[in-house]
């Protein structure tokens, strides 16, 4: 077990490096720098470019970069010099993590109570509109159901507020704009572990015990179908996390997303260096994490990861 | 497993180089938003409270809200180069003169000045009555220090607007570590006394410093503390309101300064900047009345909403005009644009007014100049004193002067050409209507292509283009600061033109001390500039914003900035 963590944790670090190494030069690559602009003179551009040392040679670049990144310094914003890249993404990571959270535990509890009710009645009623409605949250990508709902219940009906995060109501909206489709996805996982679930022998004992059938799903059904949905819940956290540029934009939630397109339309080379490997980090360590739940809970990865 | 975090990584590098290969030009246009192309005419029904003249009193809360769309890039003077950070400091700072409520420039932290002889001495009498924010008095010293301080060719960030300063005797030279600190020709002759030495008489001087390169910072809160500007609990300022809360990257609040000499003209008790990024957001946050103003000078209407509001002539709708024009440039180190016929021949084969009325949809005046009618003259506008029009679209004309300027050339057909243009849906419309028209009038193919911002300024600067869109916008009311802009070696002639008569033309109007002369040497250069068609306009632009009938005295300045100083609330 520590073998095999010791040795994901360095494919981690390798992965790291070799991203970093990937968008540094990937990055410089691209036409125009960061202090291109109709209004300030060449001379005020080339001395802004020594300030900061871009009229170096990439490599000499590249080289003080990661030794500055391997103090843990991640430099200054060109766009904005007064703010470190630390301090940016502290400061607005915080805004994502918030309204993330809210996101992932509505969509768990959603999707798991809509799961469980649509096997509960399966091919009734209930459970082909539960199917409609996860068929809509899959197919209906999170920034047109952001703008509709923006428009109508906030702009036109005016029940919540259509933009911020002030206040419990502002929350509601970009919330289920980001939900949307993990409700609908957890909500089929669970559906379909459930059934398998529900036709197991011990179920068929419960049911012989004379059980009720809200204890017998709760207790004995959905304890053991609840299973893919945890294993999904690794990739989701990183993907509502990392996913909410541009819901983050049209609510106006000052959240890490903005800075992920604007850093790369400035050129602010430390920033999108900051973001990625930012990014990376969570969406690696996500899975990382998830990786180690599974090899503790599921015997049999146990068993493969020691012969591995 | 393995194979996952190689995905991954995959992902992020995909993500990455697609970005990177287009993003939008969004934050190329905040730094300099009044190139880009939406707005209208000066409709009339200003009933959103401008330009005085009603007797309403301030009620209700005197808070007023408006879209920054953005971060500011910082709030030090010294290091500001763009209209988000300009519209803070407009209200937080105060230079030498100031903008009164009718857009003329008067008196600010100087109460008078007197001018020497040579036109070329200012001598400024600094009040006595304001302070900063922190109580520290306003003195001439803070204003020496504060100008030297963005010269400083080591400052510990370089200013990038530093030549704004240029003007000033000694200060090219200080700046670009060819002179001294000592030569530099701005010096407090005692606390309230300040002295300027400018190179040449620049007649739109006082306008100058009223321009935010120019305005003081706090000598002792800077000494003090390095880091000053990055947060409000050390910020000092000079001007009507200071900075009380910056969230950054969410929102700036600044509210009353009480130590500013003029808080009686001041009825707002807080202004609050959002920045919303989106401008469907902007518009829904306007209309349920979590702004108060939404649109120009640093947010945007989408531009069919501009159209429709004009067609509904909804009355909270302002159109203004600004000091910006719209125009194409060709690429004239590049046959055959190096050719005077065949550029005229494609400036007159295109119709400006179907353009403005079918295309950009927001009515503005189709140009036959290049300086736009808002730039003041010697008395009048400098539109009004020299001539309106210097040219006249005429296709037979046209293929009569295309024909004969590729013979000139010796070409027997139109090359391939391609028109380019930063992203952008008005852009990417005005560029198909033209490149159709050349088609229809001139029988010639042009193709289009769109580019992302600093892509497009890089191809642009480096003379690697046929043919591009270009706007500019004003830095000070005169004619000059468009027509200074195709000198030879300007780092703003990205249109390889080279003419010496022209360069001898902008010279001699930098250096003379007579007015008369000036204005007709500009006259001449712009009429130059017109008949070679160096450059081709297209419109005179403008500025849409929605202001709620509640706001009162807020106005538009020549250059399209907002001026919410002596605004209230009368609700």
């Amino acid at each position: 077990m520590i073998r095999f963590i010791g040795r994901r944790f360095l494919n981690i670090l390798l992965s790291l490096f070799v991203l970093a190494t990937l968008t540094f030069f990937l990055m410089k690559a691209v036409p125009g720098n960061p202090f291109l602009d109709e209004k300030t003179p060449k001379a005020a551009r080339d001395a802004l470019m020594a300030f900061y040392g871009l009229d170096k040679a990439l490599w000499k670049q590249y080289l003080i970069y990661l030794g500055n990144l391997l103090q843990g310094d991640l430099g200054i914003s060109y766009k904005t010099p007064g703010q470190t890249v630390t301090q940016i993404i502290s400061q607005s990571f915080l805004y994502s993590l918030k309204l993330g959270a809210v996101a992932i535990v509505v969509s768990v509890i959603v999707g798991v109570s809509l799961g469980m009710v649509s096997a509960m009645y399966n091919r009734k009623l209930i459970d082909k509109i539960a199917v409609v409605i996860s068929i809509l949250g899959i197919s209906i990508p999170n920034f047109v159901v952001a703008s509709v709902t923006q428009f109508y219940i906030g702009a036109e009906l005016r029940w919540l507020p259509v933009a911020g995060l002030d206040g419990p109501l502002s929350y509601i909206l970009p919330t289920f704009a980001l939900s949307a489709l993990p409700i609908a996805f957890i909500a089929r996982l669970t559906r379909s572990s459930m059934l398998e679930v529900l036709t197991a022998d011990y179920i068929r004992t419960a049911k012989a015990k004379g059980l009720s059938p809200i204890r017998i799903t709760l207790r004995h059904g959905l304890r053991n179908a609840i299973l893919p949905v945890v294993t999904y819940l690794g990739p989701m956290t990183a993907n509502i996390i990392t996913g909410s540029v541009v819901v983050e934009k049209i609510y106006n939630v000052p959240g890490l997303g903005q800075f992920f397109t604007n850093s790369v339309t400035n050129r602010d080379y430390p920033l999108i260096m900051g973001i990625t490997l930012f990014y990376a980090v969570i969406l690696m360590f996500a899975r990382f994490l998830a990786d180690i739940g599974y090899a503790m809970v599921d015997p049999r990865m146990k068993k493969s990861t020691k012969g591995g | 497993m393995y194979k996952k975090t190689g995905m991954t990584l995959a992902a992020l590098m995909v993500a990455g180089s697609v970005l990177a290969a287009c993003g939008n030009s969004n934050n190329g246009n905040a730094v300099n938003s009044s190139n880009n192309g939406s707005g209208g005419e000066n409709t009339a029904t200003n009933t959103a409270g401008n330009t005085g003249g009603e007797t309403t009193a301030p009620s209700g809360d005197q808070v007023f809200r408006m879209n920054i769309t953005s971060e500011p890039p910082t709030l030090d003077p010294s290091l500001m180069q763009d209209n988000v950070s300009g519209t803070i400091a407009d209200g937080i700072f105060e230079g030498l003169t100031k903008t009164d409520k009718t857009g003329e420039t008067v008196p600010g932290m100087a109460e008078s000045w007197t001018v020497s002889e040579d036109s070329k001495t200012y001598t400024f009498k600094i009040r006595k009555d304001s302070k900063w924010s922190t109580g520290n008095p306003v003195t001439a010293h803070d204003f020496e220090y504060s100008w030297k301080r963005t010269l400083d060719p080591k400052a510990a960030t370089p200013a990038p607007y530093a030549y704004q300063l240029h003007y000033i005797e000694g200060a090219k030279e200080y700046n670009t570590g060819k002179g001294s600190i000592d030569k530099v020709g701005v010096k407090a002759l005692d606390d309230y006394t300040l002295e300027v030495k400018l190179k040449n008489p620049t007649s739109y001087f006082l306008s100058l410093v009223n321009f935010y390169t120019y305005y003081p910072v706090d000598k002792v809160a800077v000494e003090k503390d390095p880091k000053w500007a990055a947060e409000a609990a050390s910020f000092s300022s000079n001007g009507p309101f200071k900075l009380s809360a910056w969230q950054h990257s969410a929102s700036v609040e600044i509210v009353k300064n009480e130590n500013y000499y003029g808080t009686a003209d001041v009825k707002l008790d807080k202004v609050k900047f959002e920045m919303m990024g989106d401008s469907n957001t902007e518009l829904s946050s306007y209309t349920t009345g979590a702004l108060d103003w939404a649109g120009k000078p640093t947010g945007t209407i989408p531009a069919p909403q501009v159209d429709k509001f004009r067609k509904d002539k909804n009355p909270e709708l302002q159109i203004e005009n600004t000091a910006s024009t719209y125009f194409y440039i060709f690429n004239q180190s590049k046959k055959p644009f190096n050719n005077v016929k065949v550029r005229k021949a494609l400036s007159i084969s295109i119709d400006r007014k179907l353009l403005v009325d079918k295309v950009v949809l927001g009515g503005q005046t189709p140009a036959f100049g290049f300086v736009p009618p808002t730039i003041k003259g010697q008395e009048k506008s400098f539109r009004e004193e020299t001539q309106q029009t210097y040219f006249e679209e005429n296709v037979e004309e046209a293929k009569k002067l295309l024909a004969e300027g590729l013979k000139e050339e010796g070409m027997s057909a139109f090359p391939a050409t391609t028109l380019i243009y930063n992203t952008s849906d008005s852009h990417a419309k005005i560029a198909t209507a033209v490149t159709e028209m050349w088609k229809t009038n001139l029988g010639i193919d042009v193709k289009t292509e769109v580019q992302e911002w600093k892509v497009f300024l890089q191809n642009r600067t480096s003379l690697n283009y046929d043919i591009s869109r270009a706007g500019w916008g004003a830095d000070y009311n005169d004619a000059m600061t468009f027509l200074d802009l195709y000198i030879t070696g300007s780092g703003n002639n990205d249109l390889g033109y080279k003419n010496p008569a022209y360069d001898k033309l902008i010279e001699d109007a930098y250096v003379t001390a007579d007015q008369a002369e000036r204005s007709k040497l500009l006259a001449q250069a712009e009429k130059m500039l017109m008949d070679e068609s160096v450059v081709m306009p297209v419109y005179y632009d403008t500025a849409a914003s929605l202001v709620k009938p509640y706001v009162k005295d807020t106005f538009i300045t020549y250059n399209g900035n907002i001026n919410y100083n002596y605004a209230y609330i009368a609700k």
